[in-house]
């Protein structure tokens, strides 16, 4: 009885690392889409650490400036990538310096 | 406006065959300038022949290469092409930016190679697709602003008129639309300082300076400070890109145009999710792009602007 009780505990901790593994790994990414020039979300919250990835759809570059500058990327061409690691709490406002119009958030939290 | 659908004869077909992707013909007279049919008028031959005329070029985006248009440079030498073809020789040209797509050397490279081939002295204002490079304008001004001001702008004399390029893509700001800036708006007001009110003005820069459709951007935020700046002249023409279609009004002495681009149309305002380029069939695509043609008669103040397209 013992002996299969921990053979199954055995068996879900075995299981269940890679999992947990995952889960944290997916924490610690998020994701905001470009397209039709709009930040999707325009708000995104996360937790420190966290790393964001724009990805643009547009058929037109895009770019991201954080409002103050703590992040700028390169231009965007279509299907390109941006990323940057929050590593501190507090709430960053960006923008597209080609189309200034299109704005959005990050919320970073502990 | 190439706005010749009031029943096509064979001596109109005549003529767009001549003219197709030539442009706008701008003929101004008695300060209001005109749209003219696309050489349907007499006035606009008479005219072209006394006065200065010019070629507006905008939205090039050499280097794009999407659904809506897989080869810009291609429609690009089309345009070109035409320029070659035009009856009489344009005085200079023009372009009101986004020459290239992502600033690249090698677009500003094939874009001057083509262009270069229409052998007319080219005006260019840089729109945000000429600033995106690392240097957030460095390679725009490296090879076009050797006689300008600042971020690129200028101005220069030709047959009386007094011709302002301006810079309005860069510096934007979060929620904003297109920007000239403090240091840009005190150049222009001592540039036109001490001018003669009679002094015909033309006005070139990529964003309109005025407000198109604030949703999509397509304005200048101190756009209007410029235009106080020039309202005591009686004849001020502004020439606009960006928006890859055709916008004018009139108000008061101030006509506003916008050109198409020779790369991709855009959707009117409103009339899609975003501003992205629009993708039409094949066969339709060049009836979207072209380029503009503009005349000022000797003599008077009006001037007259043909636009027509590459179809």
């Amino acid at each position: 009885m013992n002996m299969t009780l921990s053979r199954r505990s055995f068996s879900a901790l075995v299981f269940a690392l890679p999992l947990l593994g995952t889960a944290r790994a997916e924490e610690e990414a998020a994701h905001i889409m470009i397209d039709n020039f709009v930040f999707t979300p325009a708000e995104l919250k996360v937790k420190t650490g966290t790393k964001v990835t724009w990805k643009n759809d547009d058929d037109i570059p895009h770019t991201i400036l954080a409002k103050g500058g703590a992040f700028r990327s390169k231009p965007l061409d279509t299907g390109d990538e941006f990323s940057y690691v929050f590593a501190k709490a507090g709430k960053v406002d960006y923008f597209c310096t080609l189309h200034p119009h299109m704005v959005g958030s990050v919320i970073v939290t502990d | 406006m190439a706005d010749h659908d009031d029943g096509i004869n064979r001596r109109h077909a005549l003529e767009c065959m001549i003219w197709a992707g030539t442009g706008v013909l701008w003929t101004v007279s008695g300060g209001v300038p005109k749209s003219l049919n696309l050489l349907g008028d007499a006035q606009a031959a008479e005219q072209s022949a006394t006065g200065l005329t010019f070629l507006q070029i905008s939205d090039s985006h050499v280097g794009f290469d999407k659904a809506a248009n897989p080869n810009a440079l291609a429609t690009l030498q089309e345009a070109i092409d035409k320029v070659g073809a035009m009856p009489q020789r344009p005085a200079f040209m023009i372009h009101t930016g986004d020459i290239t797509h992502l600033s690249r050397a090698a677009e500003f490279d094939n874009a001057d190679q083509v262009i270069g081939k229409a052998k007319l002295d080219v005006h260019y204002v840089p729109g945000e697709h000429d600033v995106i490079d690392e240097d957030g304008g460095k390679a725009y001004l490296d090879r076009y602003g050797k006689n300008a001001k600042g971020a690129g702008w200028y101005s220069f004399d030709q047959a009386g008129v007094h011709f302002i390029g301006l810079v309005n893509v860069l510096d934007l700001k979060a929620g904003g639309l297109g920007n000239l800036g403090e240091e840009q708006l005190k150049w222009l007001e001592d540039d036109v300082r001490g001018k003669s009110a009679s002094t015909p003005i033309v006005v070139f820069a990529h964003v309109p300076l005025w407000l198109v459709y604030e949703k999509w951007g397509w304005g200048t935020d101190d756009g209007a400070r410029a235009l106080a700046l020039l309202k005591r002249f009686g004849s001020v023409t502004v020439l606009n890109g960006h928006i890859h279609q055709i916008v004018q009004k009139v108000e008061g002495n101030m006509t506003f145009h916008t050109a198409r681009s020779t790369a991709f149309p855009q959707p009117e305002p409103g009339t899609a999710p975003s501003p992205g380029p629009k993708v039409v069939p094949a066969d339709q695509l060049r009836t979207m792009l072209g380029l503009s043609t503009v005349t000022i008669a000797s003599g008077q103040r009006p001037l007259a602007i043909v636009d027509s397209t590459l179809a």
